[in-house]
């Protein structure tokens, strides 16, 4: 079985975001990176599938020397072969997706993963456009996943309120949500060994950008509102003003 | 310039979020001087689409058939494409709900057109239009140009109202070729947990923390949310306790949620929790800790015992018949 597994370096989910001078960029400066965390769980099921059929894992990350260090991460979770597709510009989803399908295409893979979403710029798009690029079949939201010897799926996707129960057959996309599974920490025996992995660099095929950027910016700050009270008798006060101020009840 | 807005039908009934949609698509086209059709498609479908027209689609087209009696997204986007293709549609509008951004990708690239996603505002601009998204689950908001001749978008459910207006519409059937490879993925089933809304479609969401202090005090936070009609959510900490399951969970990691109400009950207010309901109308917050980052955005606070105001709120809702 081959399996590739997209991943992308993000900014961690603590971070505050500032807005570059350029007014289009996030601040880089001071901002801790990490493998965007729905990735993590597609490069578990990846690796689960991997020790399940045998075959091996490509990771492939497209962006700056940065995501060398997610690639890394990747590495010493397990996953066989990291390629990095290098592209210092700016790409939106479709220039993404382009680049990451260019070099999926030569893999011929019968499982690729994503994330349901990378968590910066929160496209949740880029998996299903890979998808459509490479005339592949693709589940999005996937928590459970099942794979039989013949290539026939049956996944379990989550919708609103629900979940569906989606059929289809290899080779195809999915984009993993939280719930698949619970991603290993790397082992130290992995960390090490991935140090010596060498981490293949190439650049990523040009691709046009679809949707540009005209500002960044931050959402109007929302000013504190007021402290009604301090204990149970403060409801009486809060119904009130939920029903004649905010008229929501 | 024309627009074509696809309207997601699940038993019977269209989602509100293709309401809300079809409205904003109608808006924008009437801002630009264009055409404005909704577009229906799947099996035995047809009976939703008059009443389209009480949000603004004075004209919807229904792709009625068998073949897509079991959803399946590679079927649904051929479907969306081909017609925006014959009505010459410059703008394909889908809600952002999971099915909507199941099919944007597909039909974006079927029509070689840019695809903003999750947009929570349009402005006209000429004969253009600028699109706000949030990104960074909110942390930011990005505004964008599509460049390409066709552009798809979809709108972030909760956001754009979908006020009544107008009678029924003009109805028009029309037929898509589909062949069995056009069906390979399909919907076998749907399990639709009964009861509460889903956190990303609640107009009010009751939220629990780490104050909630244990999974089996989740009951106040539910006797809560039934009296409002509300969602239930949680934070990241309880989900990854075991507390709650992940489907609830309000975030960065989890949903990003614009309900009118959003009612924190022991939430601190990390970042990243934050970042996913910032954007709610209205945020009660009700914490123990006077300090906790959350009542920096909450419009009303209470410094109190989760234990104490939540029952007492529950009563005096149910007290008050609101």
């Amino acid at each position: 079985m081959k399996i590739v597994v997209c991943i992308n370096h993000v900014p961690d989910t603590e971070t505050k975001i500032r807005v570059a001078p350029d007014a289009a960029t996030i601040d880089r400066a001071g901002v801790n990176f990490m493998m965007s965390p729905y990735d993590e769980i597609a490069l578990e099921e990846g690796l689960r599938i991997r020790d399940k059929f045998k075959g091996d894992v490509t990771v492939i990350s497209l962006g700056t020397d940065a995501n060398k260090e997610t690639l890394r991460k990747a590495l010493a979770m397990g996953a066989d072969r990291a390629v990095l597709l290098k592209d210092d510009g700016v790409r939106d989803s479709y220039a993404t997706a382009s680049g990451l399908a260019a070099e999926i295409k030569g893999l011929a893979p019968d499982v690729v993963l994503f994330g349901r979403q990378s968590i910066d710029y929160d496209n949740a798009q880029v998996g299903t456009l890979v998808a459509e690029l490479l005339s592949l079949p693709s589940v999005a939201v996937v928590v459970k996943l099942d794979i039989a010897a013949d290539g026939g799926v049956v996944c379990e996707r989550e919708i609103e309120g629900g979940h569906e129960i989606v059929h289809t057959k290899l080779p195809a996309v999915f984009l993993a949500q939280k719930g698949l599974n619970d991603p290993r920490y790397p082992s130290l025996k992995g960390i090490m060994a991935a140090k010596s992995k060498p981490i293949e660099e190439k650049p990523a095929a040009p691709a046009e950008v679809r949707v540009e950027t005209i500002a960044l910016r931050k959402p109007p700050a929302k000013s504190p509102g007021r402290i009604i009270g301090t204990d149970a008798s403060a409801v009486r006060e809060l119904v009130r003003l939920l029903h004649e101020e905010a008229k929501i009840i | 310039m024309n627009i074509l807005a696809f309207a997601e039908e699940r038993g019977g009934k269209v989602k509100k979020s293709s309401l809300e949609t079809i409205r904003a698509g109608r808006r924008l086209a009437d801002a630009l001087g264009g055409g404005f059709a909704a577009l229906l498609a799947g099996s035995g479908v047809a009976a939703a689409a008059p009443g389209l027209g009480h949000y603004g689609a004075g004209r919807v087209i229904v792709v009625d058939d068998p073949k897509l009696a079991q959803h399946s997204n590679t079927a649904i986007a051929k479907v969306i494409a081909e017609v925006a293709r014959s009505e010459g549609a410059t703008m394909v509008f889908l809600p952002a709900s999971q099915m909507g951004k199941d099919l944007a990708p597909r039909v974006a690239i079927k029509l070689g057109a840019g695809l903003a996603a999750d947009c929570i505002a349009l402005r006209a601009d000429g004969d253009d239009v600028i699109a706000t998204r949030p990104v960074f689950a909110g942390k930011a908001l990005l505004d964008v140009r599509i460049t390409t001749p066709v552009k798809v978008f979809t709108l972030r459910p909760n956001i754009f109202d979908a006020a009544q207006e107008g009678g029924d519409a003009k109805v028009e059937a029309r037929t898509v070729a589909l062949d069995p490879a056009d069906t390979v993925t399909t919907v076998k089933e749907m399990k639709v947990a009964a009861g509460r809304p889903d956190v990303t479609e609640a107009d009010i969401i009751v939220s629990g923390g780490r104050g909630m202090k244990g999974p089996e005090h989740f009951v106040l936070i539910e006797r809560l949310a039934d009296a409002l009609g509300a969602g239930v959510g949680a934070s990241r900490a309880v989900v990854d306790a075991g507390w709650r399951t992940h489907d609830e969970q309000v975030g960065q990691t989890g949903k990003t949620v614009s309900p009118t109400l959003y009612i924190a009950c022991g939430i601190s207010g990390a970042v990243q929790h934050l970042a996913g309901m910032s954007s709610s109308k209205y945020i009660v917050a009700v914490n123990r800790d006077k300090d906790a980052p959350i009542f920096q955005i909450a419009d009303y606070g209470i410094v109190g015992d989760v234990f104490e105001v939540l029952p007492a709120l529950t009563e005096e809702l149910k007290k008050t018949g609101k």
